[in-house]
């Protein structure tokens, strides 16, 4: 039993629910009918080539893309164009960036109280306290005053992460979280997703890192050309993919 | 013992010792900046010449050689400045023609003005809190002082003058510039077309009229088309041309912060849920501000100086008063060079002022310090 099921609006039903989802980039169809349902306490590795749509697909999901066909249901509330949907839907759901996206003027421990106290309305003291539990689940509780600026990559994605979780979302979604870090630091943030993972949050994950998605994810989804071309549990996606793109580009990154 | 000894030496490490005597101090610091190489040395000894040119003899002209008393030019007999004109008429190189009897009011001002700049310039004051209500309410209080009721005599504003009259407008256009600018700056990267169109249209209208073309149409024609029974006071028709003026650059200056802040600051806002106007004021603007400081201040140094324009509706600010004086029968042809003089210090102080705040402010707020 954890915070993240129970606090589900619908138990057992899905909780992110994607039905004929079109988009395009002026011309350019960039998401082709996409179909995708994924369950409470899912972990969903995303991969494909650069320009699949992948991270698209996970931005349409906060409504930082706008989708021009189809349905997106989050826990049980629908996208549409209105705000108080595109609210609620955010106050869920907690996202993480390739480029981190702290906010420099701000020290860590207010880039993680920020939100807390302006969209939720937590009191300054209580958010400062889940602050300090969250960055203490990121093993960085010592950096809180200090400035983004000062931290090294890895350490800024973990405060990232920090950030988000303590919005307390229900679902987490990670666009290429650790593609903007050096390799001895991939591990330390990567380590957190994986502590992340086993604390039973549903996690959309675009990711290249395939040690990563063998170990913690549930299923993996490959995406060429804006479509869902290939998705299997890890073993039979690693071991048994099915699809000619998908042999490719298994090769191509697993060849180093 | 020996063997004590001997074993210390030992374990001993290098103490410390001073750098080379010609490496630190003023020598050092002159090797490094002055003489470091030929070149070098030869820009500093046309430079030391240069000075020695000029700076002495501009001293003797200023001071040694003025003279300090009489009551008409005639009695400057030097060959240095004339400053004689300085006993009776600083008043109204301050005051302008406000009544003299009502300077204190003036003077009061300018001290309230202190503390409420203070609460808004430095954040760390004790009653911060309070204080800034009190910024706020500022400028109602110090228009009641100047132009009067509540008791107080009424003064018109075409009795305002001197430097008083550049604070007056200064100020003012500098505290709403900001604000209204930041606004025209937003509207122009706003999404509802209509916002755009209008922060654009505004923006390039200003950009593109001089500004005392502005001036003439809020004195003279604005009043076509006013009703007869409403006459707007000339002094604010103007300030707040000048204000609109400084909010047009504002807007730009504040427009090119916005754009250096990355699409990832603006989409973490989004995704944590914030909405638009708290987004801007807690994660963009500070930002934006930030960078844009040298621009904003350059902005506000500008606007102070064009204060100077208001000759144009019959006021007489502090160059308005060097001119008058020049052309006075008793000092004619005695006193162009001083009365501008004084007047160039008096704008050089508060503009130098700014500029030396913005630099603190922009160390202050550099959050990469390492």
């Amino acid at each position: 039993m954890t915070a993240a099921e129970t606090d589900h609006k619908n138990p057992g039903e899905p909780v992110i629910q994607i039905v004929g989802l079109n988009k395009w980039f002026g011309p350019f169809h960039v998401l082709r009918d996409i179909n995708l349902s994924v369950a409470p306490r899912e972990r969903i590795v995303i991969c494909g080539p650069s320009g699949s749509g992948k991270s698209t697909l996970i931005r349409c999901t906060n409504r930082l893309e706008e989708h021009q066909e189809g349905q997106i249901i989050v826990d049980g509330t629908e996208l549409t164009r209105d705000l108080k949907n595109i609210d609620a839907i955010r106050r869920e759901v907690g996202m993480v960036f390739q480029s981190f996206n702290l906010f420099p003027h701000l020290t860590v421990l207010e880039n993680c109280t920020l939100a807390p106290i302006w969209v939720r309305k937590t009191s300054k003291a209580e958010a400062e306290e889940i602050a300090m539990e969250y960055l203490t689940r990121v093993k960085i509780p010592e950096q809180a005053e200090k400035y983004p600026g000062q931290l090294s990559g890895g350490q800024q994605q973990r405060v990232a992460i920090a950030r988000s979780l303590c919005m307390r979302p229900n679902i987490m979604l990670f666009d290429e979280p650790t593609s903007a870090l050096d390799p001895e630091m991939i591990k330390e943030v990567l380590d957190v997703m994986v502590d992340l993972a086993e604390t039973g949050m549903t996690m959309l994950v675009v990711t290249h890192e395939m040690g990563f998605a063998s170990q913690v994810a549930d299923r993996v989804i490959f995406m060429d050309e804006g479509q869902i071309v290939e998705q299997n549990t890890p073993d039979e996606f690693f071991n048994n993919p099915q699809s000619d793109r998908t042999k490719l580009f298994l090769s191509q990154i697993l060849s180093h | 013992m020996t063997d004590q000894a001997f074993h210390r030496s030992q374990s001993e490490m290098l103490g410390e010792r001073p750098p080379p005597a010609n490496s630190v101090g003023v020598i050092g610091w002159m090797r490094r900046n002055l003489f470091s190489s030929a070149t070098n040395t030869l820009v500093t000894i046309l430079s030391l010449v240069l000075l020695w040119w000029i700076v002495p003899p501009l001293f003797n002209w200023v001071f040694f050689d003025a003279s300090y008393s009489g009551s008409v030019g005639a009695d400057c007999v030097g060959h240095g400045a004339c400053w004689a004109w300085l006993d009776q008429r600083i008043d109204q190189f301050l005051y302008g023609f406000y009544p003299p009897e009502s300077y204190w009011r003036v003077n009061l001002s300018v001290i309230l003005l202190v503390p409420a700049l203070a609460f808004v310039l430095f954040d760390r004051l004790p009653g911060a809190k309070y204080g800034r209500w009190y910024s706020l309410a500022y400028p109602f209080i110090a228009a009641i002082l100047l132009v009067g009721g509540f008791g107080l005599e009424g003064v018109t504003t075409d009795k305002f003058g001197g430097f008083m009259l550049n604070l007056v407008a200064g100020v003012a256009g500098i505290a709403l510039s900001l604000p209204i600018g930041i606004l025209l700056a937003l509207g122009r990267r706003s999404k509802l077309p209509l916002i755009r169109w209008l922060s654009v249209g505004f923006i390039e209208f200003i950009r593109g009229v001089p500004l005392i073309t502005l001036l003439f149409v809020a004195v003279i024609i604005l009043q076509l088309f006013l009703p007869s029974e409403v006459s707007l006071d000339q002094l604010l028709r103007v300030m707040i041309m000048i204000t609109l003026f400084a909010s047009g650059y504002m807007a730009e200056v504040i427009r090119g912060g916005l754009q250096a802040i990355p699409k990832g600051q603006y989409e973490a806002a989004e995704a944590m849920g914030l909405r638009y106007w708290q987004s801007m004021r807690l994660i963009i603007l500070p930002q934006a501000l930030k960078i844009s400081i040298p621009g904003i201040v350059n902005t506000f140094i500008g606007l102070f100086k064009d204060t100077t324009l208001l000759i144009i509706i019959g006021l007489f600010d502090i160059l308005g008063q060097a001119r008058l004086l020049q052309t006075n029968q008793d000092w004619i042809g005695k006193v162009d060079h001083e009365t501008f003089l004084l007047a160039a210090l008096f704008f050089f102080v508060i503009c130098f002022s700014m500029s030396r705040y913005s630099l603190k402010l922009e160390k202050r707020l550099d959050t990469t310090r390492r």
